[in-house]
């Protein structure tokens, strides 16, 4: 997937618009209107500024209506060619965003574009140059994420930032959403800005993810850094099978599932609310091992619980009936051979990402709610403590920790989000170090608060209307941003927006494959107090 | 042919010559110069062949000529009586090797030598195409076909005719934004 390289090339002038509707650009020079796509970043030389911005829409226009009555006929071509770009031409609209210095290399950062540029200013397609003055150079905090519309330059995000809010990945299937958080994660362990916990539950982010490319596989994040990422699984059969090295095997106790868990499962285990409900006042009567005792209860025992606490008998024996089901995960267990949270916290604490693989339960979103809300509340319960253990001494903080969740919608639709532990993440943004990066194909179904808090939003195409209007909720320039989001290449291309970048763009995302593992693969600089053994065996092999 | 006649009538934008030899001027739409100091450059636009004498109305003679020829060889002094003017539409004028694509500031005198350009100074005068608009503006000549005509013998003057055609389609394009039919009439006379 090559693309033309359009850097520096001559657009057109400006010959009116207004910074509410945008800027019109006349197509001159070799600029065809076939070749010049939404989204693609320009640069207009203005007498006292040069402005940043993007193309938002492309028009022929006429200058007179016999062009349109009575066109040339098609096959004159000498009359044909005279006419385009002169009585017939080729207009763009472009949304300036930030002014940048006259001359390039001039100190002074980019500002908000809040003046238009003057008549006949030229207009150019950016260079690479102008591209790295608005989005940064690929340094210790900025990561390249791919490459605008048609140039050959690199679009950073400044991932300091991005850690600092709760983010997301919006996208219908097949758009790229995993290789794209797989490529972030990347980003994180080679800048060293933060741990990342990711419920795998694909099984694609650890160790060899599967490609609708190539070979069909690529490597993941263990194969490109040995000795800085952790692989922890609830399936180990499925591990060895698939030759991936495992860290450490997940067992949960019964005694750590909590109600609000099983309030999280309304929908998968189609609980009423009433059923659901029923485990507060069962935790409160059993204890912590509340599931277990309520579980070994048989049908006539159910009934008289029911009378005893006073509940709906149908209600709780439907409750029974679907938590049987739990009982059928092999990584459930009654006493657990380690503490899965001190284990990941500890890995965490190292500086290492942990992904922790499903394995056979990848279709599963049962135990994978399950699991994922389980574990994330009781790890968000142990950085609260340590943060307020601080005492605002950063150093011992603990380090930033991003939490990357699939079918985020699952987690955070209205009806769960308040009572969710994600819910509960994504609203007190890094209060306590930990921040979300949701992974979603239905942003509609999340929250709108919830939506509200994600910093940066990148999505990839969408389909739907209402996932479309849910992921530019509350952003300026929306309707530029959805011609732009309706235009993008069904796979690899995403728009991009919000605080780790300087203003939204198209990007082409970087490839993550064969090509690219050994730049991908290159470590960052590890701060010293960090410094490691296994770190100098990282070597791209 | 390079000079072929004097001019005998002279104005701002437009000045006639009389061509020295019956039949001998050049063709229309051809670039032509006259003038010392600035250089007046015209295209021309009229050319017309009639009698000297307002006197005398011309007859025919060749009832009993086998052709056109020798209706001319049996009366000699019909070279003396007869002449041809050609008339010029003024497109600017050229100081030495400057081209200026805008009146002179005073039309050429009468008796000024008239010169056909070169296809040099043809190829030199219509690099730039600010002229076009002297030409589509004139009054009381048939102005597109004048266009035309230029466009088609400066088109054999350039290395590449074809582009020259395009460059100058183009500068058309442009005066003749509101009246795309006009354009295109001018086109499919010009075009390769
Ligand atoms: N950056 C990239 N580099 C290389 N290949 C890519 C990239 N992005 C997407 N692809 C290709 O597109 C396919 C689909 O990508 P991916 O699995 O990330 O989609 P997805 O949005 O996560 O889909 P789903 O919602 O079904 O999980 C990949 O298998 C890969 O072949
Ligand atoms: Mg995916």
């Amino acid at each position: 997937m090559t693309q033309p390289d359009m850097a520096g090339r001559y657009l057109g002038v400006v010959v009116g618009g207004s910074i509410s509707q945008g800027i019109e650009v006349k197509l001159e020079g070799d600029a065809s209107v076939e070749e010049v796509k939404v989204g693609a970043p320009v640069t207009i030389h203005g007498e006292r500024h040069r402005f940043f911005g993007l193309v938002t829409d492309v028009a022929l226009e006429a200058t007179d209506p016999h062009v349109k009555s009575a066109p040339p006929n098609g096959e004159d071509s000498f009359i044909t060619r005279v006419m385009a770009g002169t009585a017939a031409y080729g207009t763009a609209q472009v949304q300036p965003h930030l002014v940048l210095p006259l001359v390039a290399g001039l100190s002074g950062s980019p500002q908000p574009a809040k003046a238009v540029p003057a008549f006949f200013s030229r207009v150019h397609y950016a260079s690479p140059a102008d591209v790295a003055l608005v989005f940064g150079e690929e340094d210790d905090r900025h990561f390249a994420i791919g490459s605008p519309l048609d140039l050959e330059a690199k679009v950073c995000l400044d991932l300091a930032m991005y850690v600092a809010r709760s983010n997301g990945i919006f996208g219908k299937s097949g758009t790229g959403k995993s290789f794209l958080a797989r490529l972030l994660l990347v980003g994180l362990l080679q800048k060293n800005l933060a741990s990342a916990l990711v419920f795998d539950m694909a099984s694609e982010y650890g160790w060899q993810g599967t490609s609708e490319r190539g070979s069909g596989y690529v490597k993941g994040l263990k194969q490109l850094f040995p000795s800085r990422v952790s692989i922890f699984t609830l399936d180990p059969d499925h591990a060895q099978r698939r030759q991936a090295p495992v860290d450490y095997t997940v067992q949960i106790g019964y005694e750590h599932v909590e109600p609000e868990d099983i309030g999280l499962l309304r929908q998968t285990l189609n609980l009423s609310d009433a059923a659901a409900d029923a485990a507060n006042p069962l935790q409160r009567h059993f204890g912590q091992a509340w599931l277990r005792s309520f579980l070994r209860l048989k049908g006539p025992d159910i009934r008289s619980l029911a009378d005893d606490l006073n509940l709906n008998q149908q209600a709780l024996a439907a409750l029974h009936r679907r938590l049987e089901r739990l009982e059928r995960y092999a990584f459930l267990v009654d006493s657990p051979a380690g503490d899965p949270v001190a284990a990941i916290l500890q890995s965490l604490a190292r500086g290492d990402h942990v992904v922790l693989e499903f394995g056979k339960h990848k279709d599963d979103l049962t135990a994978y709610m399950l699991v994922a809300n389980l574990l994330s509340r009781r790890i968000h319960q142990r950085y609260v403590q340590q943060k307020e253990a601080a005492l605002g001494d950063r150093a011992r903080e603990p380090r930033p920790l991003v939490i990357v969740i699939e079918e985020a919608h699952k987690f955070l639709d209205p009806q769960v989000a308040s009572q969710t532990i994600f819910g509960t993440i994504a609203r007190e943004m890094r209060k306590y170090n930990v921040t979300l990066l949701v992974v979603d194909q239905r942003p509609s179904g999340i929250d709108t608060e919830v939506m509200s808090q994600v910093g940066t939003r990148i999505a990839l195409g969408l389909d739907d209307d209402r996932d479309v209007d849910a992921v530019l909720a509350g952003v300026r320039g929306g309707r530029e941003l959805r011609s732009a989001l309706a235009r993008l290449e069904p796979q690899q291309q995403a728009l991009v927006f919000g605080h780790a970048v300087p203003m939204p763009i198209v990007v082409k995302v970087r490839e993550y494959g064969d090509a690219t593992y050994a730049e991908l693969g290159r470590r960052g600089r590890r701060r010293a107090s960090e410094g490691k053994q296994g770190a100098e065996d990282d070597l791209f092999g | 042919m390079s000079r072929f006649g004097e001019i005998i009538e002279s104005s701002s934008t437009v000045f006639t010559a009389q061509c020295y030899h019956l039949y001998e001027g050049p063709p229309l739409g051809a670039l032509v110069w006259a003038g010392t100091g600035p250089r007046t450059i015209g295209v021309v636009c009229n050319i017309t062949t009639g009698t000297l004498d307002p006197g005398r109305r011309i007859v025919p003679r060749g009832a009993q000529e086998e052709s056109e020829e020798e209706v001319y060889q049996s009366h000699p002094q019909l070279a003396r009586l007869l002449a041809t003017h050609i008339q010029a539409v003024i497109v600017g004028h050229m100081e030495g090797e400057a081209v200026r694509q805008y009146l002179p500031p005073a039309p050429p005198r009468i008796h000024a030598f008239v010169y056909a350009c070169t296809p040099e100074e043809t190829a030199a005068f219509t690099h730039h195409f600010d002229f076009l608009r002297l030409v589509t503006d004139a009054k009381d000549i048939a102005a597109d076909e004048v266009l035309a005509a230029c466009l088609r013998s400066a088109a054999a003057c350039h290395p590449d005719p074809a582009d020259f055609l395009l460059r100058a389609g183009k500068a058309l394009a442009l005066e003749l934004t509101d009246d795309v039919p006009r354009l295109n009439a001018i086109l499919r006379r010009v075009r390769p």
